[in-house]
């Protein structure tokens, strides 16, 4: 009798290994942790993130499977791995004193942290669906728990449960696709059923179209993009703020990664059928998101519109495909988690009280520097040179009309157009109306000016300086062919 | 220094702002000084430009190109030529010159203020040296937001709506022009095969005339919105009214300048055949901005919004210029460009000085001025005539050669511009004679001070300058012919290409004869189509 050794190649692993080590070992220190003592957790945990952030520098360039090709290595999913770690890594450093202020300081909040991390950076570097489907629920498992972290606040609790139902339902819809895909093709692996397209080698073209529909709806909630963007609002309200700024960057760019190796590589040869649809989808979540989003009074509800509308953008490189497609989207994702981000370690600053807009009323005139930075995170949302945003948008566009799809560019300049507007009022509120009341000054605490100055940084060098950026993303391309 | 002239007074004042940064902000003074020290040296180093500027010229000079965004065929390209030089001088001159006339206007947050006068200034030259289309495009829409700032938090009592309605409008235009810029990014990649922003590289390549009419209209949106030129003028009359008195002179200044500036730079070489088509539409559209401006201008009430309707009036003048496409025309328009400049700048600070004395700028609370502020009134009479273009002064010379040139294309559009010149004297005279002469009947009018020494500092060099002009415009026009009639030229030239390759070039309704008449003039007539076999 012989046993066969799944090949286990730890190298390529490193990164996931690492999170995962550092998260288990948050769990047991967290009991053992007595006190102040527990204050070391967060620093425990970005810690591991750098590392493993390090390591997937290192694994640069170097292409790899494990796991009976289950698992994959190569640059697109590390510089997925580059955007998710990046986000996790600012999240966590803008939750130390916002915990602390709310009172919800445990240890499990960090490792959960890295838990959805690992399942994110798994969704990246798969070319198997279930694997796939393992770290999108590894992912949002965490997030239903994180969502709802201010336990004794009913709307935090809302819009756990929303989460949880809605993403319960998603991951059915996704599974079903999955299930109906290997129906027709009787595989699970992208590489596989990119062949039987190809070759024609598939058992039913309905069951293939039908599958790769429920995919879509599956990966279209978790990126939030019409029409399955209902829970976005709510959610994004009623979570603590930090987790607002994580669910807006690491699980939508996830989403983007699994979406970007169905669509762009396993359905490449089909690209003219699901282009169309994708194509009204674009439109439709650009559209509804920015014109919903002009008339919120709530900042956190007004950034969870935006990011329905920026879902839309990135749909529009989906669109216009190819190997400009895939780089404007990862470019896009790497600059929209450096300015929503940015833009929620802002509002994690002034806090859970002051989330509407008129409480920003003269915040440039009380605390300048954040004034500025909200104003620089708020003119790259909305697409001002020279900001990383105005870089990514270019970009996005340009793949458009390199496509030939000129209508495509056009409604979305326009709809960046109607979301000047909305940006601009948050600059408005806090420039040039007069404070209501002379509130007493707070000092930002250190971590949080760390975060402050992290995003603040990518957002103005992604946007001056994007050339090695874009080199990144342009050596990251796959290529279905 | 001669590569890196231009990179210096380009982001020298964005140096300057962030020096500004470093000064806390209760040392008023310190700030003040230094942001103006700092433009009064970039003014210095734009002169360097004008005395080593070679006149025989007609191609870029003192250029500097570096690759910035390679895998893009994104470039650093910064250039100029005898149609960018007097646009970035003027800007230098009053960038300085806004800078020490808000010395005591702006009394609340003063650092934000210089910092962003300073920002904007490197916007706008950024704007008139740039030779790479991206570069252009990120300058274009990077200044707006220093304007932005300074209208909405030192503005008038409307502030928030004006300054949202003047980025609102000119987004509008300028995200079209970016989808065209990006369209002509893959036509010359089509044709040259490798990617490029660089102006001179896109120009070489023909566009096809269908392309032509849609990136043109594109291009021409977004500079007709910044110029502005009925009916996308109702942003400026808010703008101005509203904004603080450098913010208007910089916005009349220079910002409207570079709509202008777009059609000559961008419109004209890049798609000459779709710019020839257009002729009649916008030549009708320059003279109702002229006449239109110039008749609402007259029933204004208050004089910043007079003046600033009044520059809708000029700017048609410009564009008339521009669109008659002859040397004299063009010269004239961009010559007036930098009249216009001069005299409704200083048109805007003294209506920003006789309001921070009275703190109202109705015209019937004056009356009597010139008894009991003389020297005010004298600046006042300069500035305003020098505005309706009295021989002498700069807008003579700028609406003669504007005038000549339209009457040798098209007699009508002259015959409706010139009662521009009219109007003018009417509303401008007008309005003086409310406001200087007549009773000193207001109390409050009795007690008013004459000019200090620092507000003749500011109006004495501008003064210099339209009489300058006004006397001697050789020194300016000699500078400006080469390059006016290369563009032209090659305009010419391209636009016969493009109407060789295109076989249904059947629909223009005019051609262009260029052997007929003298070297560098076209001549518009009209022909009847030919017919498509």
């Amino acid at each position: 009798m012989s046993w066969i050794l799944p090949d286990i190649n730890f190298q390529i692993l490193l990164p996931e290994l690492v999170i995962l080590v550092f998260a288990l070992l948050i769990l047991i220190l967290e009991p053992i942790l007595k006190g102040r003592a527990k204050e070391i957790i967060p620093h425990i945990s970005w810690v591991g993130i750098l590392l493993a952030l390090l390591s997937v520098i290192s694994l640069w360039n170097r292409e790899g499977m494990a796991f009976n090709q289950m698992f994959l290595l190569d640059n697109f999913s590390c510089f997925f791995k580059i955007i998710f770690l990046s986000g996790a890594f600012l999240v966590i450093l803008s939750s130390i004193s916002y915990l602390k202020e709310e009172k919800i300081f445990h240890g499990e909040y960090f490792s959960l942290i890295l838990f959805a991390t690992f399942g994110m950076m798994l969704m990246a570097s798969s070319l198997n669906l279930i694997v796939i489907f393992l770290g999108l629920e590894i992912m949002s498992l965490c997030l239903y728990i994180l969502v709802g972290f201010r336990r004794y606040d009913l709307k935090s609790n809302e819009s756990s449960m929303k989460y949880f139902l809605i993403g319960a339902f998603a991951s059915g819809f996704l599974l079903y696709g999955i299930a109906m895909l290997y129906g027709a093709t009787h595989s699970v692996n992208l590489k596989e059923i990119l062949t039987l397209i190809i070759t024609g080698g598939y058992e039913s073209q309905l069951f293939l179209f039908i599958g790769l529909g429920l995919i879509l709806v599956g990966l279209g909630f978790k990126i939030a993009s019409f029409p399955f963007h209902m829970w976005v609002p709510d959610v994004y309200q009623g979570a603590p703020i930090p987790i607002t700024a994580f669910v807006s960057s690491g699980p939508k760019a996830a989403g983007f990664a699994a979406l970007l190796r169905i669509l762009l590589f396993a359905f490449s040869s089909l690209q003219f059928d699901w282009s169309a649809l994708l194509w009204i989808l674009a439109v439709l979540t650009m559209t509804f998101g920015n014109v919903v989003a002009l008339s919120q009074t709530n900042i956190k509800r007004l950034l969870a519109y935006s990011s329905i509308a920026h879902a839309g953008y990135i749909l529009v490189a989906l669109v216009a495909g190819g190997g400009s497609g895939i780089s404007s989207a990862m470019f896009y994702l790497l600059a929209y988690t450096f300015m929503n981000v940015g833009a929620f370690v802002v509002i994690i600053f002034l806090g859970e009280k002051k989330v509407n807009l008129d409480d920003y009323s003269g915040l440039a005139a009380s605390y300048p520097v954040l004034g500025v930075a909200l104003a620089l995170f708020m003119f790259s949302l909305a697409g001002f040179p020279p900001t990383a945003g105005f870089m990514a948008k270019f970009y996005v566009f340009s793949a458009a009309v390199k496509s030939g799809y000129f209508g495509l560019a056009i409604i979305g300049v326009l709809n960046s157009f109607v979301s000047v507007y909305y940006y601009l009022r948050v600059v408005v509120i806090m420039f040039m109306r007069v404070p209501e009341e002379e509130g007493k000054r707070i000092s930002v605490p250190f971590f949080l000016s760390l975060a402050l100055f992290f995003t603040v940084w990518g957002t103005l060098y992604l946007g001056i300086l994007p050339q090695s950026f874009l080199n990144l993303a342009q050596s990251s391309i796959f290529s279905a062919f | 220094m001669e590569q890196n002239i231009l990179t210096i007074i380009t982001f020298l004042p964005l140096v300057g702002a962030f020096v500004l940064l470093f000064v806390n902000r209760v040392f008023t003074s310190t700030v003040k000084t230094v942001a103006f020290l700092v433009s009064l040296l970039n003014f210095l180093f734009s002169l360097y430009l004008y005395f080593n500027f070679d006149p025989e010229l007609s191609a870029m000079q003192f250029e500097i190109n570096l690759p910035w965004i390679e895998s893009l065929g994104i470039s650093y390209h910064l250039g100029i030529d005898g149609i960018s030089l007097f646009l970035v001088l003027l800007t230098t001159f009053l960038a300085c010159i806004s800078i020490l006339s808000s010395w005591t206007a702006v009394k609340e947050k003063i650092k934000g203020y210089m910092i962003s006068m300073l920002l904007l200034e490197t916007g706008m030259i950024g704007v008139f040296v740039s030779l790479d289309l991206f570069l252009f495009y990120v300058f274009w829409e990077a200044m707006l937001l220093p304007m932005y700032f300074l209208i909405g938090i030192w503005g008038g009592p409307r502030k928030i709506y004006a300054t949202v309605k003047f980025v609102l409008f000119t987004m509008f235009g300028s995200l079209l022009m970016l989808v065209a810029i990006l369209a002509l990014y893959f036509i010359s990649q089509s044709h040259t095969g490798y990617y490029t922003f660089d102006l001179l590289q896109i120009l070489k390549t023909p566009v096809p005339l269908g392309a032509q009419l849609w990136l043109f209209l594109a291009f021409a949106l977004a500079f007709a919105i910044k110029v502005p030129v009925f009916p996308f003028h109702t942003w400026l009359p808010d703008a101005h009214v509203e904004a603080p008195t450098a913010g208007s002179v910089l916005l009349a200044g220079v910002l409207l300048k570079m709509g202008t500036y777009g059609f000559l730079r961008f419109c004209l070489p890049l798609f000459p055949g779709a710019f020839f088509d257009f002729v009649p539409l916008f030549s009708i559209l320059a003279i109702i901005s002229i006449i239109y401006g110039a008749m609402v201008a007259m029933m204004q009430k208050d004089v910043k919004s007079l003046v600033a309707y009044s520059s809708v009036s000029h700017l048609g003048f410009v564009m008339l210029g521009i669109f008659a496409l002859n040397i004299q025309s063009l010269e004239g328009g961009i010559l007036q460009m930098v009249n216009h400049g001069l005299s409704t700048g200083a048109l805007f600070l003294l209506v920003g000085m006789i309001y921070e004395r009275r703190h109202t700028r109705m015209i019937s609370d004056f009356g009597g001025l010139a008894k009991i502020i003389p020297q005010f009134s004298a600046f006042f009479m300069i500035v305003a005539l020098s505005s309706i273009g009295l021989p002498g002064t700069n807008g003579f010379v700028g609406e003669i050669l504007i005038i000549l040139g339209t009457f040798k294309s098209n007699n009508t559009y002259a015959i409706f511009g010139i009662t521009g010149v009219v109007l003018a004297a009417i509303y401008m005279l007008w309005m003086y004679q409310r406001m200087m002469f007549g009773e000193l009947d207001k109390p409050e009018n009795k007690k008013l001070l004459d000019l200090n020494l620092r507000e003749k500092v500011v109006l004495v060099p501008i003064i210099l300058c339209i009489f300058w002009i006004g006397i001697y415009p050789k020194a300016f026009l000699s500078r400006m012919e080469p390059s006016v009639e290369s563009v032209l030229k090659q305009a010419k030239i391209k636009y016969q290409m493009t109407k060789k390759e295109d076989s249904t070039n059947s629909n223009l309704g005019f051609k262009v004869e260029p052997d007929k008449k003298k070297r560098g003039e076209v001549c518009l007539e009209k022909c009847e189509p030919k017919k498509i076999n």
